[in-house]
């Protein structure tokens, strides 16, 4: 994808805002070892921090997400919840604090829901996901993960 | 601060004729501050005899423990200063969801493993579960953070004003990477080690060896030596020796990691005493 790719709708990830590029420091080693499990893995995994901030999404959500995650990085909450605009079954948006990676990691619960997105490439796509809270091995908060498939 | 090896085997004390030189002992470090102030790395089987080099009046002892597997642990019920009655010892360890860390030190200091209970011991022991945040004993400044190995495991980075030593004597930062090292970012251990004088860092295996270990918890020289490079250390010691590696392998595969090494590397040898 390009990160200036015009689509309807939602709003396009802007690879070169310093929003997107300022991850630094070294990230716990629990969510090292996720990200490098999900990259194994077979369904789409999209991995967020304790604040929400997009740390990772593997190659299997790159064709839902309609983007390759190299070319935009991490990404704050707010810019991923406008990039691709959760909405039910019957397209009505769902408010940000309502999206089920939002509520898990908010209220520390497994969340497991149905809902469309819309991918940087302008599709519309029913998903499901089952996202969970994550609790590193001192019990610290380190973000939640969210698995989801194409919609039957 | 002044470092000595006191233990650099890792997995199993293996004492004998073909490891003289680079030691059998396992995992134990002493770091002296300029001013003195003792801080011991772990305790392994070498924290005996660097036991019995405190004598009598040691006031107050601080033992770091990177974790809690035996070759870590060993020495513990053979340092003399917990049977001493004035001494007091305080064991800092990772903390882990599967219980307290007195709970978890007490499966090794308690029968049938060994005779002494931890509460019998003759010193008064303070144990502390390893914070995530900065602190301080005495002089020195501590961080520790977890990194990858099984179980909870943590490095540490030790400081004294300006000079420091990352040690993560039980590390495998490649494990699952597709590339290694990847970005400072996504690299086990990277935050501790970044620019320390000295890095003290897990290298048990050959090349050859790793593939039929991966997920044990350690790490090949190749990869250490990639480690430091990314964490921009000024000089690395290896450490945790494979008990089946004898002297002369050990020498063998530091004249091949020394051509290669971006940084001054030195194969980690018990009794060696390292200025940072």
């Amino acid at each position: 994808m390009s990160a200036s790719g015009a689509r309807a709708g939602s709003e396009p990830v802007d690879a070169d805002d310093p929003a997107t590029r300022s991850g630094t420091g070294q990230l716990p080693v629990e969510l090292i070892l996720l990200r490098q499990a999900a990259s194994y893995l077979g369904p789409a995994v999209f991995l967020v921090d304790a604040s929400g901030r997009l740390l990772y999404f593997n190659e299997q959500a790159e064709p839902l997400l309609g983007l390759r995650f190299d070319d935009v990085g991490e990404l704050e909450m707010d810019a991923w919840l406008r990039a691709f605009l959760p909405a039910d079954d019957a397209g009505r948006p769902i408010a940000p604090d309502e999206v089920p990676l939002v509520v898990a990691l908010r209220d520390d619960r497994p969340v497991h829901a149905r809902l469309t997105i819309v991918g940087q490439d302008g599709v519309r796509r029913a998903i499901e996901t089952s996202c969970l809270p994550l609790r590193g091995q001192a019990g610290t908060r380190l973000g939640a993960m969210a698995w989801f498939w194409t919609a039957p | 601060m002044r470092v000595t090896l006191w233990g650099t085997r890792g997995s199993l004390a293996s004492c004998g004729p073909d490891t003289v030189r680079y030691g059998g002992n396992t995992a134990c470090v002493e770091v002296r501050a300029d001013d003195g102030s003792l801080l011991i790395l772990d305790a392994g089987t070498g924290l005996r005899a660097l036991g019995a080099t405190l004598g009598r009046d040691a006031a107050r002892i601080d033992i770091l423990l990177s974790h809690l597997h035996l070759d870590h642990l060993q020495g513990l019920g053979f340092f003399g200063p917990l049977y001493e009655r004035r001494g007091e010892v305080h064991l800092w360890g990772p903390p882990s969801p599967a219980g307290s860390l007195r709970a978890r030190l007490g499966r090794y200091l308690s029968p049938p493993l060994f005779p002494v209970r931890l509460r019998d011991l003759g010193s008064r022991v303070v144990l502390h579960e390893s914070p995530p945040e900065p602190h301080g004993i005495g002089p020195f400044r501590i961080r520790s953070a977890f990194v990858i190995h099984p179980g909870p495991t943590v490095g540490y980075r030790i400081s004294e004003g300006s000079r420091s030593l990352a040690y993560l004597p039980d590390h495998e930062p490649a494990l699952g990477a597709r590339r290694f090292p990847e970005s400072f970012r996504w690299t086990s251990g990277a935050a501790l080690a970044v620019g320390a004088d000295l890095l003290i860092h897990d290298a048990q295996y050959t090349a050859d060896e790793y593939p039929g270990r991966v997920g044990w918890g350690h790490s090949t020289g190749t990869d250490a030596l990639a480690f430091a490079r990314l964490s921009a250390v000024d000089r690395l010691v290896t450490f945790h020796h494979d008990p089946a590696h004898d002297d002369a392998w050990l020498d063998t595969l530091h004249r091949e990691l020394e051509a290669v090494s971006p940084v001054p590397i030195e194969a980690g040898r018990e009794g060696r005493t390292l200025g940072v």
